[in-house]
């Protein structure tokens, strides 16, 4: 966490109140809370009746996917449909396709290119075909495995167009990239603490004062009675802080951090002259770098990099620890042992040169070593 | 030494893996899914492939501040150790598939990948004694120990596998797990066949097999007795659940004798007939000692945790051959014979093989 965020997180924390409470310490607790949204608002564009503060970022996503999709549907039965994209992070995904399985929602996924980026025309092309029966479009602003940042406020256009609510996890691309939640365009857009200096376990789902949502947690109905629940003051304190934090040094942030992820790929190329550089090369999160390394296996790259001290990652990983081939590489035309084969790493407000130097030296020896590993599996 | 251990979610292989961190080894876990479509939670004991093992290890490895990854074996072991396992019994065969796991995934697909990358060794919680003269050795817990299982590892995958327990009691390792913090001591111990979660092996075989009726036929007679819905529901020594239409004319227990897959018959007969002297067995492995030219006497034994008895042992073209000095009864082709060398600091694994008649 932030220093300022944790700061703010303990201060407030030692205060008592219910921010629902009317007497001082429940009026206290209440100002820190608006306070809170009133800041949320002004760094992401919003007004501060549209901030929902939710339990997080799936909690966001869950919220916008069905609690959208129900009101939509309680207006007008024949909007059963939902309009989302191949690479979506499973907090999206798996609450769409719990529609489909539940609530008997059918669902268009739009494809990506090679480079994972979702083509406007192909949402128009849905949108015409069945825009009056289309419940909601959700696609992601950045993707959190290759690091494509989609055209959002394009897509948002749209799907507004037809009149159709637009919902974008923007967990990846706050702090990262500008996200501007009036000038977008969307209707609801996710944000989370955790990858922004601020605490986990708290988040916000903006959502535009026109866009209904049907609750998923009925209660006090504390949040604009789309969400129930007591409050965290400290944790939205926190989060607050840490949105603001992010959002002020995003510039210089993404200037300095981008250049060393350019830095990383280029030397990652030439240590590794056939490794394949994924995603956007140019429309992507700064911090991101993610490579398939043909041969190899991503478990045992991690697992020989992670002994040098580096850390990395494969991507999605199941509930047991066993990765799957990634949907978002198989969405990228990638083959299973292409996508088997892929690494992230990702940079950040500490990443140093002399990381990426460490990274480099061990990076030979480590895919030479994978690739013996992996010429020892048995054809599948 | 880089060493690799596999932990299953267990107390044994969780306390192998801290003694192997005491002993100063640079130790990764690594726990091993197997199972396609796990359970998420263990029903009773049975078991080891439960998303709920899979966390037990994570947990033991935090406990112990060592990496720990999970190894997706699912395809291998369903090849190498499920197919196989069905496809024994189909030939009328009594496979054991733990020692079959031993020899094609834990010491090979996971010892192979393991020094693939970079390890000199396999650490496990087997109860075996496996110490610096290299012979594989009984455990000190007579109940416990799992030699006969190991016996069919060679001499190259022995020197690259460390069994830290094989000097305990399991009793010692449940009251070492809890004094190191680890919450698996009191973990019950998984038994029968890890795949086949319900411990329903008849039903699991049907299942894969599918209903073969066939005869049942008396070996003194040669009357068909009653009738059978497969074969391969059948083991050797077997005497619950025949099912037979009439009592034997001597009005005695019968036990199945053989089964005979290509005419789909299983015979039965008297206690005294299931008796055997005289072992062949094929695909032999010697690694404790020399190789022997002619016949040695040693000690055999020839199912998990059956008994031992004195043999003549000798290898040939063929294989193994053993003339037992006392008979047994239930011995059944697909289980391994393993010979021991009686010693007083553990009986010494001399080598196995595959018991074909």
């Amino acid at each position: 966490m932030l220093d300022e965020a944790l700061e703010a997180y303990v201060a407030t924390a030692r205060e008592v109140g219910n921010a629902s409470s009317l007497h001082a310490c429940g009026r206290r607790a209440r100002r820190r809370v608006e306070e809170s949204r009133e800041r949320v608002a002004a760094a992401l564009g919003a007004r501060p009746s549209e901030v929902i503060f939710t339990g997080g970022g799936t909690e966001s996503d869950n919220l916008a996917v069905k609690g959208v999709f129900w009101a939509r549907r309680a207006a007008g039965t024949d909007r059963d449909r939902v309009i989302s994209s191949a690479v979506e992070h499973h907090a999206v995904l798996d609450a769409v396709d719990w529609l489909v399985d539940h609530e008997g929602a059918q669902v268009s996924w739009l494809p990506v290119d090679t480079a994972g980026r979702l083509d406007p025309a192909r949402l128009r092309a849905e949108l015409a075909a069945s825009g009056d029966r289309v419940a909601l479009v959700t696609a992601m602003w950045a993707n959190n495995e290759v690091g494509t940042v989609q055209p959002v406020t394009e897509l948002a256009a749209v799907a507004a167009e037809h009149g159709v609510p637009f919902h974008t996890d923007a967990i990846q691309a706050v702090g990262q990239v500008p996200v501007d939640f009036a000038a977008s365009g969307v209707s609801a857009l996710t944000v989370t603490g955790h990858k922004l200096g601020g605490p986990a376990g708290v988040g916000a789902l903006l959502l535009g004062r026109d866009v209904a949502a049907t609750p998923l947690l009925h209660g006090g109905g504390q949040e604009r009675d789309v969400r129930s629940g007591t409050l965290d003051t400290a944790g939205i304190v926190a989060f607050a802080v840490a949105v603001e934090a992010a959002v002020k040094g995003q510039q210089e942030y993404a200037a300095r951090v981008s250049a060393l992820r350019d830095d990383l790929v280029r030397r990652v190329r030439e240590a590794v002259p056939e490794v394949i550089f994924n995603g956007d090369p140019a429309d992507r999160l700064p911090g991101n770098a993610h490579f398939s390394f043909p041969g190899c296996e991503g478990d045992a790259l991690l697992l020989l990099l992670d002994a040098q001290g580096i850390a990395c990652s494969t991507g999605s990983a199941c509930s047991a620890g066993v990765a799957q081939p990634s949907h978002v590489l198989i969405a990228m035309g990638a083959d299973d042992d292409r996508a088997r084969s892929s690494l992230r790493f990702t940079l950040g407000h500490t990443s140093t040169s002399a990381e990426v130097d460490a990274l480099i030296a061990a990076l030979p020896a480590a895919v030479d070593r994978a690739r013996r590993a992996a010429a020892l599996r048995t054809p599948r | 030494m880089r060493v690799l251990a596999a932990m299953s979610g267990g107390v044994d292989s969780a306390v192998a893996a801290a003694r192997a961190v005491d002993a100063g080894h640079d130790v990764t876990g690594v726990h091993l899914a197997l199972a396609r479509n796990p359970q998420t939670y263990r029903t009773g004991a049975r078991g080891c492939c439960t998303l709920e093992d899979s966390r037990d290890a994570r947990r033991a490895a935090d406990v112990l501040g060592i990496p720990f990854y999970v190894w997706d074996m699912a395809d291998r072991f369903h090849a190498d150790v499920v197919d196989d396992f069905v496809a024994e019994y189909a030939a009328g065969r009594t496979p054991n598939p733990c020692l079959r796991c031993n020899e094609k995934i834990k010491f090979a697909a996971v010892l192979d990948r393991a020094v693939a990358l970079g390890f000199d060794a396999v650490v496990t919680g087997h109860h075996a004694r496996l110490g610096a003269d290299g012979l594989l050795r009984r455990s000190v817990d007579a109940a416990k120990d799992q030699s006969y299982v190991l016996a069919v590892l060679t001499r190259a995958q022995l020197d690259r596998s460390i069994f830290p327990l094989g000097d305990s009691t399991k009793a010692q390792v449940r009251e070492e797990a809890a004094r190191r913090g680890l919450a698996v001591a009191d973990k019950p111990d998984s038994h029968d066949i890890c795949f086949i979660a319900d411990g329903n092996t008849r039903g699991f075989l049907a299942d894969r097999l599918g209903e073969a009726p066939g005869d049942v036929v008396d070996a003194l007679t040669g009357a068909t007795v009653g009738s059978h819905s497969g074969a391969y529901q059948y083991t050797v020594g077997q005497r619950r659940g025949l099912h037979l239409d009439r009592p034997a004319p001597d009005g005695r227990p019968r036990y199945v004798l053989s089964i005979t897959p290509k005419t789909n018959t299983v015979t039965v007969g008297p206690a005294e007939a299931l008796e055997v002297s005289s072992v062949r067995a094929t695909r032999p492995v010697w690694t404790g000692g020399e190789r022997p030219a002619g016949p040695i006497e040693c000690e055999v034994q020839l199912r998990a945790h059956g008994d031992v008895v004195p043999a003549a042992v000798s290898l040939d073209a063929d294989g193994l051959r053993a003339e037992l000095r006392r008979p047994l009864r239930g011995v059944a082709a697909g289980q391994a014979i393993v010979a021991y060398r009686p010693d007083p600091a553990g009986d010494v694994v001399l080598g196995s093989a595959t018991i074909s008649a």
